[in-house]
């Protein structure tokens, strides 16, 4: 702990680089899972096919995933983010999935009924009603990714990965190691709390029970 | 006429019988049909076709002279009410946005969807001020089909097309709402195209009846003409043809009451509404054990009816 607040901008610097990598392959991932999702959903032979592609990607070890990738994007944070993007693909198309599949079709059918078109029964739909589920996926992918990205570190990508590494490279330094733990650790609960919240305020049930 | 049914067919991919097959009827203005028929007869399918949610194999279905085809699938869909078994209300969005789904879809002003909610929330007997802001959760079976109800009736579709409305609401609230959908038939008068299997359900509330089976229709007429003249043994057996208190049920007592006589005093003789029906005159009769009934038309007697005529009134039938 003392290393924490002995040496603040050190461990800012690198919660700025751990949230970049994090951020950056999370946007990124999320923006490729919901096109998919749309189009994996009209046949469940081609779901069951890319979940399958993406779950197998989620049992190679990182670091192996991140060497695979080195001779195609370098040593630098790009590798990282782009493993970090694969990994999360299956725990965001599976929610995704998953939560648009869970809405009853009397709905959809009573939307088409009343005259409304694809995109409007998306997005005063579909959307709203899935996406509690879909930020419950969202949620968890930003756990996996804050912890899968420490390994950024050996790839010279940077984050809290830093003082884990660094920590056991030099002995007896397990300050360090301790204050990357525990920074990563806190850094989840946070991201965990902060989107728990985001998806109560778009829960449409307790929306009703408030409402009485 | 509102709607003319042109040699209709629809055969789905995956099955080798048409599910609709080669039906031809026309729908008169503002009259209430109902499309009467055992599960798998093809009944859902073919209404689905007038809203176009499916698309027909062949045939053409003509609305107000205008080949459907010819709308813009959306501007068709918006014009028309569509009631569903499972009700389908939206439960992220309270009743009142709801109801203002399809007059937003046509871009009306603010003030006339509100002024429209609150009049049709009246219209189906249930509290603006207690409802509005509520979520489809909160509310009964029945209540909730009230709201599907009025959010069909929205943009006041001239044809309303309801998919057995009543299917999954006990016994109880299903008479409610029958009574409910008699009173809104006559409020309203609108073309109404109602699918059930509930043959009660449907002598009650139809003008006329397409019985159909196996994709084809086998009879279409007036709950009267049906019961007295059904078409062959399937439609005496599906309507009950033979139950003598059923037809009693659509025969008004209007028709055969016999005028007043002169220095008539009601002095508290059990009396009967003139727009009532025959078999509740006789439970009326049974229960009172007397031997004629007072008929009443706004609390003023207009005529008198006795068992005697009743009884004739069967024989005849």
């Amino acid at each position: 702990m003392d290393y924490l607040f002995k040496n603040p901008l050190v461990v800012l610097e690198l919660l700025r680089q751990h949230l970049f990598l994090t951020g950056v392959a999370l946007i990124v991932a999320i923006s490729i899972s919901l096109p998919l999702t749309l189009l994996i959903l009209r046949s469940p032979r081609l779901t069951t096919f890319i979940l399958g592609v993406f779950s197998t990607f989620y049992t190679i070890p990182s670091i192996a995933l991140i060497i695979l990738l080195l001779p195609l994007t370098g040593l630098n944070e790009w590798s990282v983010i782009i493993a970090l993007i694969l990994y999360v693909q299956v725990i965001l198309v599976r929610n995704n999935v998953v939560a648009l599949q869970g809405i009853d079709p009397a709905i959809i059918e009573a939307a088409r009924g009343m005259g409304m078109n694809r995109w409007q029964i998306w997005w005063r739909v579909q959307l709203p009603l899935a996406l509690p589920v879909m930020l419950a996926g969202i949620r968890i992918a930003a756990i996996v990714a804050i912890g899968i990205a420490t390994v950024g570190a050996k790839f010279n990508a940077g984050g809290l990965g830093r003082l884990l590494f660094d920590g056991i490279a030099q002995t007896g330094r397990y300050d360090k190691i301790w204050a990357g733990a525990i920074a990563v650790a806190l850094l989840a609960l946070a991201v965990n709390l902060a989107l728990i919240a985001l998806e109560r305020y778009f829960s449409y049930t307790r929306k009703a029970e408030r409402a009485v | 006429m509102a709607l003319s049914f042109q040699h209709v067919t629809k055969t789905f991919s995956n099955s080798p019988h048409a599910a609709v097959n080669d039906c031809t009827f026309e729908v008169e203005s503002r009259t209430f049909i109902v499309l009467l028929g055992p599960s798998g007869c093809g009944k859902t399918t073919l209404l689905k076709m007038v809203n176009r949610l499916v698309e027909p194999t062949a045939g053409e279905i003509i609305w107000d002279g205008q080949n459907i085809r010819e709308f813009e699938i959306t501007a068709l869909r918006r014009q028309m009410g569509y009631v569903i078994q499972q009700v389908g209300l939206f439960p992220h969005l309270t009743i009142a946005q709801n109801i203002a789904v399809v007059p937003e879809l046509l871009g009306w002003e603010k003030k006339k969807i509100d002024a429209r909610i609150d009049a049709l929330l009246e219209l189906v007997q249930l509290k603006p001020e207690n409802y509005r802001a509520r979520y489809p959760a909160q509310l009964s079976g029945g209540q909730q089909q009230r709201v599907g109800l009025a959010r069909a009736l929205a943009a006041d579709p001239v044809l309303l097309l309801m998919d057995e409305p009543f299917g999954a609401i006990d016994a109880i609230t299903r008479a409610s709402l029958q009574d409910e959908m008699l009173r809104l038939k006559r409020a309203l008068n609108k073309t109404i195209l109602f699918v059930t299997h509930d043959v009660e359900e449907a002598l009650r509330l139809a003008d006329k009846i397409v019985i159909m089976r196996a994709g084809k229709i086998v009879q279409y007429d007036t709950p009267f003409n049906i019961l007295t003249a059904p078409a062959n043994d399937f439609v005496r057996e599906l309507v009950g043809a033979d139950d003598m208190v059923r037809q009693l049920s659509l025969i008004p007592v209007a028709s055969i009451m016999s005028p007043l006589p002169k220095n008539f005093v009601l002095n508290g003789s059990p009396t009967i509404q003139v727009e009532d029906d025959l078999r509740n005159a006789l439970s009326k009769l049974l229960q009172t054990g007397a031997s004629s009934l007072a008929v009443v038309q706004e609390n003023n007697p207009v005529g008198i009816l006795s068992l005697e005529q009743i009884r004739a009134s069967a024989k005849q039938n």
